[in-house]
């Protein structure tokens, strides 16, 4: 199931960023002249709340969902949102997680959170401190999103070409935001 | 949206609900350069009627809302069937499996189909709802009958490349011809128009075992296996036949009603089993079932697929299986079931800033420990989760007030009902009449926050601006609430704290309806409005 058509689940809390990142990541697969699919949800559930959005892109794409154990890459803004997805993963999915905790009431503790990760997730992953690294450079959290795409291009978590995402940022994004979306980006290269 | 366009739609109303308030959204933006006239309307009954009057004036209507939206429309939608269409029009209706938006029930808008005898296409993606929103307008303007178009959360929030045809100039200005005769359904009217609409379906059913929305996959039938499938589960069953190797045939349903009868028999002819894939209550299985009474064939469907709940490869898949004995070849969707770990949930909240926190906050504090939340459908729907949990009902639109006024007249508990602008004028005016005409006494708290802003913002009569951006005249809940006969009116603005606490306490113990309108716009929307003015 791996070799076809390659799947990723988002997950994130409502506000992140996730449909902007989804499209950005569908986008680029447009421009490389794949089949897509995307699949997303709105309205209430995203005030805040747990979110995931599935692309699938490849030769040909049916199903708009990412099944059970299927996806190639979960790509998480939230720490411990990558953990809600493990559902999603086999022992050969990757892991690229924003290292970013948003608690809530009931939340588990980080210690309680590092331990689920060292022992549920069997496939590679990648904890990178996304959003402080945006933060810090760019003076714009919202950016972690195009930072961790630029890092699973450059680290080769996700066939996709750096061309290809920064050509997907011209074409999607307003004007005011493509040049620092792009800097984000390359951001990552030098990580 | 793109399909409406290109079949030369002329009016458009719409009254936003997940997943469809983007169809609204998109006309309120491009209406105008479009030469389409759009509105958001004040609920669902009253878009359907607009786009009745439209179509009666010759003009190329759609309508759209969500699945409860119907519920609301339907009074006027039922006799729209039965008097047909001048203009022609479709109906577009969201519904939400799994109700990963919906509160009040997993609705099956289909089942509307049996009740109003209304045709009824299903596409599986946005490419397909594009090409089934010109083949309604082609039945509705072939048959003179309105068609819904019936989209669910994955076919209306799934994005995939589309293509994109040609949009015709079309007329603005339609005209009323007037005609008693189709136009009025009094009786003895009334019952020749029904039989007129059944013979229009019996015409429509001919023209579906024709239509290529109907259309048939063929496949090996070497184990006498057969899948009919509707809607978005074409797509789960093509990904898990295209992973698996299977090979096969498949029957789609592009048109749930009325259905190709003579396709369906043809298909499942010399087939030993028939799957029928279709999410929630299995209406096409029942047709198959019975076309398949006194044969050998075995139709199975909701016995080996929930009935409750959206549909997708894993589901399908076990169902496959089961049905033909054999381990598929796609080992991760079958065993990987029930891996979720147990996490504390992460509950949606009120955005930073929201007016809300300090009604909420205010409320709490001061109401009396017995007393009765009543829940309505908006953001303040989250009153119901920590730290506030201040909902002890929720049911639909406009009904805190509704249900409220029951609780209040059948016990000695006070009741607090709140309510949110856009949903006040959707459907809470008829039910504070109500209080008021029963001398009821609950305190019937508005959080006017200006805009209706759970769907994403969408203005509501109360902002004094139309779907389309014009200005308009500024509808005043409070006026409402005089007219209405309520004795006790007051507007607060919830950042004046102390105001707000003094106002709640005094009203609290007025002993007739009392109404406050707690006025502060969304914070969100708030912060949108001040960035787009800086670009």
């Amino acid at each position: 199931m791996k070799k076809d058509n390659f799947k990723t689940v988002i997950a994130g809390v409502g506000g992140q960023g996730l449909i902007t990142l989804t499209q950005l990541i569908a986008e680029s697969a447009l421009v490389e002249g794949s089949d897509v699919r995307t699949s997303e949800l709105h309205g209430l559930s995203q005030r805040g709340g747990s979110v995931e959005t599935h692309i699938i892109f490849g030769r040909k794409v049916y199903s708009p969902l990412v099944g059970q154990g299927e996806a190639d890459l979960i790509l998480s803004l939230e720490i411990l949102e990558a953990l809600r997805k493990i559902h999603y993963a086999d022992s050969e999915t990757a892991f690229l997680i924003n290292g970013y905790s948003l608690p809530y009431s009931g939340s588990p503790s980080d210690k309680e959170i590092s331990d689920m990760i060292k022992k549920e997730i069997k496939g590679e992953k990648y904890i990178v401190p996304a959003s402080k690294i945006c933060n810090e450079k760019l003076g714009k959290e919202v950016l972690s999103g195009t930072y961790l795409l630029g890092f699973a291009v450059y680290n080769k978590l996700i066939p996709l070409k750096a061309e290809s995402v920064l050509r997907a940022i011209e074409r999607l994004m307003p004007d005011k935001y493509r040049k620092i979306n792009k800097e984000a980006f390359k951001l990552a290269q030098s990580s | 949206m793109q399909g409406a366009l290109e079949s030369g739609v002329q009016f458009v109303s719409a009254y936003p609900g997940t997943p469809s308030s983007e169809i609204g959204m998109i006309f309120g933006e491009i209406a105008r350069k479009n030469g389409v006239y759009f509105e958001f309307s004040a609920n669902e009954k009253v878009a359907m009627e607009a786009g009745i009057g439209a179509s009666f004036s010759g003009m190329k209507t759609l309508v759209a809302m969500k699945n409860f939206g119907l519920n609301v429309a339907l009074d006027a939608f039922l006799p729209f069937v039965y008097t047909g269409t001048v203009g022609p029009t479709v109906i577009v209706v969201a519904d939400d499996p799994s109700c990963y938006s919906s509160g009040q029930s997993e609705e099956n808008s289909r089942a509307f189909a049996y009740l109003g005898h209304v045709p009824v296409l299903e596409p599986a993606d946005p490419e397909e709802a594009r090409l089934f929103t010109k083949l309604g307008f082609e039945i509705s303007g072939k048959f003179n009958v309105p068609v819904m178009l019936r989209i669910t959360t994955r076919v209306a929030h799934q994005r995939m490349p589309v293509e994109s045809g040609k949009i015709p100039a079309g007329k603005k200005t339609g005209k009323f011809v007037k005609n008693v005769h189709k136009f009025v359904t009094m009786p003895p009217r009334v019952l020749e128009m029904k039989d007129e609409l059944l013979e229009k379906i019996e015409k429509i059913r001919s023209f579906s075992e024709k239509s290529e929305a109907n259309k048939i996959i063929s496949g090996r039938t070497a184990d006498k296996i057969g899948i009919i499938v509707s809607g978005v589960s074409y797509l789960y069953v093509k990904e898990i036949l295209k992973e698996s190797g299977l090979d096969i045939p498949i029957l789609k349903i592009g048109m749930f009603y009325p259905l190709p009868n003579g396709k369906i028999k043809s298909f499942i002819k010399g087939l030993k089993k028939v799957l029928v894939v279709e999410e929630l209550e299995g209406y096409v299985e029942k047709e198959v079932r019975a076309l398949a009474e006194k044969t050998a064939i075995e139709v199975h469907g909701k016995d080996l697929l929930p009935v409750t709940g959206e549909l997708g490869t894993g589901k399908i898949a076990a169902a496959l299986s089961r049905l033909s004995g054999k381990k598929l070849k796609i080992k991760n969707l079958l065993e990987t079931e029930g891996r979720k770990l147990k996490i504390a949930p992460r509950f949606p909240r009120l955005c930073e800033g929201c007016p809300y926190w300090l009604v909420f906050a205010a409320i709490k504090k001061l109401a009396p420990k017995d007393v009765i939340w009543g829940g309505d459908i908006g953001c303040y729907m989250l009153a119901g989760y920590p730290p506030h949990e201040i909902q002890d009902y929720l049911l639909c639109m406009g009904s805190s007030i509704g249900i409220g006024h029951g609780i209040a007249k059948s016990t000695r508990q006070k009741v607090i009902a709140l309510i949110g602008d856009s949903t006040f004028f959707h459907a809470g005016i008829p039910a504070l009449i109500n209080t008021v005409y029963n001398k009821s006494n609950p305190l019937i708290i508005v959080l006017d926050n200006r805009i209706t802003a759970m769907t994403g913002h969408q203005p509501n009569p109360g902002m004094g601006e139309t779907g389309m951006g014009d200005s308009s005249e500024n509808i005043k809940i409070e006026d409402i609430a005089k007219a209405c006969g309520v004795k006790h009116v007051k507007v607060v603005d919830p950042v004046n704290f102390k105001e707000l606490q003094n106002v709640v306490k005094d009203y609290l113990a007025k002993d007739e309806t009392a109404l406050i309108v707690m006025r502060k716009m969304c914070a969100y929307y708030a912060r949108k409005i001040k960035k787009d003015e800086k670009r």
